[in-house]
């Protein structure tokens, strides 16, 4: 029997995150999720929010924006098209980012730019979430 | 008949022209490498996506969508992408000679990139929608142009999709080239390919559960799985064009180096013609003084 599940973390730009973890947490389209190893195979769709592994005692966490997961008794297949990993949120250039953004708003824009402006403010806005959440 | 003055100049000129076709030929060097880089790092997400769908496609029942369905061709639609600038060739001008082949009556067309836009209006083509995209496409403007696409698509104005693009070969050599991105028939021998792999492998078949729902997450992951195919055509467009663009500047500086030579070689010439001349006319009169 398997103890551990293999996650990975895949966007178009890359591998963001592959390791063996022991518990996997995500944000599924219709709540928190927790996955533990033999979990029954299943393919969800995922909101904004963070995928927390647990390794032991140490804990990832990484911003997923949207995406799916597939998962499977051995393995948690997460497809995203952001993704970024806590450790290499930058907390100063997020505020800028959100600062940025909402000047960004207050311009007159074509629908398009507006959707852009406002996806670049909420990913933003999550990281800058996430790093103030630990203390 | 040409100075030594005009020759001079002629030569400081084509040597800025050299230096800067030297630049343009680095730059385009390195976007390359990126481009190629950003292509690679793609590869798994193609694999793991496909390998998804697969799985959820064999899961998902009778599972029909129109994205994958199969129509009776009798418009035709094309993206045409191309290079925002030219100095790169004859990169364009095969890909717009493929284009040709297409009935102007029957199909429509995307443009993206400058000179698509530009080739298409002149052509007087059915011009749908243009787009332009940086050098380094971002996946939003992937997600502008296939949500274009799959509108066209799914109104039924058009009955195929297609992607006209420069496929990359090596860097030497870049070939226009047609690739049918809707419907998404490559998701069924997709398909066939992982259930020739389980069989292979003994491996027995898992039963998804889907959530919200089947047919959400097959929405979902068509989306996803369009969005990234024309994502990896740009890229590949791209890195054609950086290639192209690469070895037509490596050219050009050549040719500038050469003439550079030549046009030194003519003005020495003169400069020691004048001096011999200088000579005989000091000699001569010497002569006649004496």
């Amino acid at each position: 029997m398997a103890a551990t599940l293999k996650l990975e973390i895949v966007t178009p730009t890359g591998r963001v995150y592959a390791n063996d973890v022991d518990l996997v947490t995500l944000p599924g389209r219709e709540g928190e999720m927790g996955i533990l190893p033999q979990h029954a195979p299943l393919i969800t769709l995922m909101g904004t929010g963070e995928v927390v592994a647990r390794r032991g005692t140490q804990e990832d966490r990484i911003l997923v924006t949207g995406g799916f997961a597939e998962i499977t008794g051995q393995r948690v297949a997460i497809l995203t098209v952001f993704a970024t990993d806590e450790k290499a949120i930058d907390e100063a250039g997020a505020e800028e980012a959100r600062r940025r953004a909402e000047a960004r708003l207050q311009e007159k824009l074509t629908p398009e730019e507006t959707a852009l402006a406002q996806a670049a403010l909420s990913h933003s806005l999550s990281q800058i979430r996430i790093k103030r959440r630990g203390r | 008949m040409a100075s030594i003055r005009d020759i001079r100049r002629r030569i400081r000129s084509v040597k800025g022209t050299a230096q800067i076709t030297k630049a343009m030929q680095m730059v385009a060097s390195s976007k390359m490498r990126k481009a190629q880089q950003a292509a690679v790092n793609g590869r798994p997400f193609a694999e793991l996506a496909g390998e998804v769908m697969a799985h959820a496609t064999g899961d998902a029942g009778d599972f029909s969508h129109p994205l994958i369905e199969p129509r009776e061709v009798r418009r035709r639609g094309v993206i045409l992408v191309s290079t925002d600038k030219g100095l790169c060739g004859a990169l364009n001008s095969n890909l717009f000679r493929e284009v040709a082949r297409y009935d102007a009556a029957t199909t429509s067309f995307i443009a993206v990139g400058k000179k698509a836009g530009q080739f298409l209006a002149r052509t007087r083509r059915k011009l749908v929608a243009e787009f332009g995209y940086h050098d380094t496409p971002t996946y939003g403007e992937c997600q502008a142009i296939s949500r274009c696409a799959k509108e066209l698509f799914l109104n039924g104005e058009v009955d195929q999709i297609e992607v006209v693009y420069s496929r990359f070969v090596n860097t030497l050599s870049q070939k226009p080239d047609t690739r049918l991105v809707l419907p998404m028939g490559d998701v069924t021998t997709a398909q066939a390919k992982v259930a020739g792999r389980a069989a292979a492998t003994g491996a027995t078949a898992t039963d998804y559960l889907f959530e919200p729902s089947a047919p959400e997450v097959m929405e979902v992951l068509l989306a996803y799985l369009l969005d990234f195919q024309i994502a990896q055509l740009l890229l590949e467009s791209k890195a054609s064009e950086h290639s192209a663009r690469m070895v037509a500047m490596k050219n050009a500086t050549e040719n500038a180096e050469q003439l550079i030579k030549d046009l030194t070689l003519e003005s020495n010439k003169m400069r020691q013609a004048s001096i011999t001349k200088e000579l005989l006319e000091i000699a001569t009169a010497q002569m006649a003084i004496s």
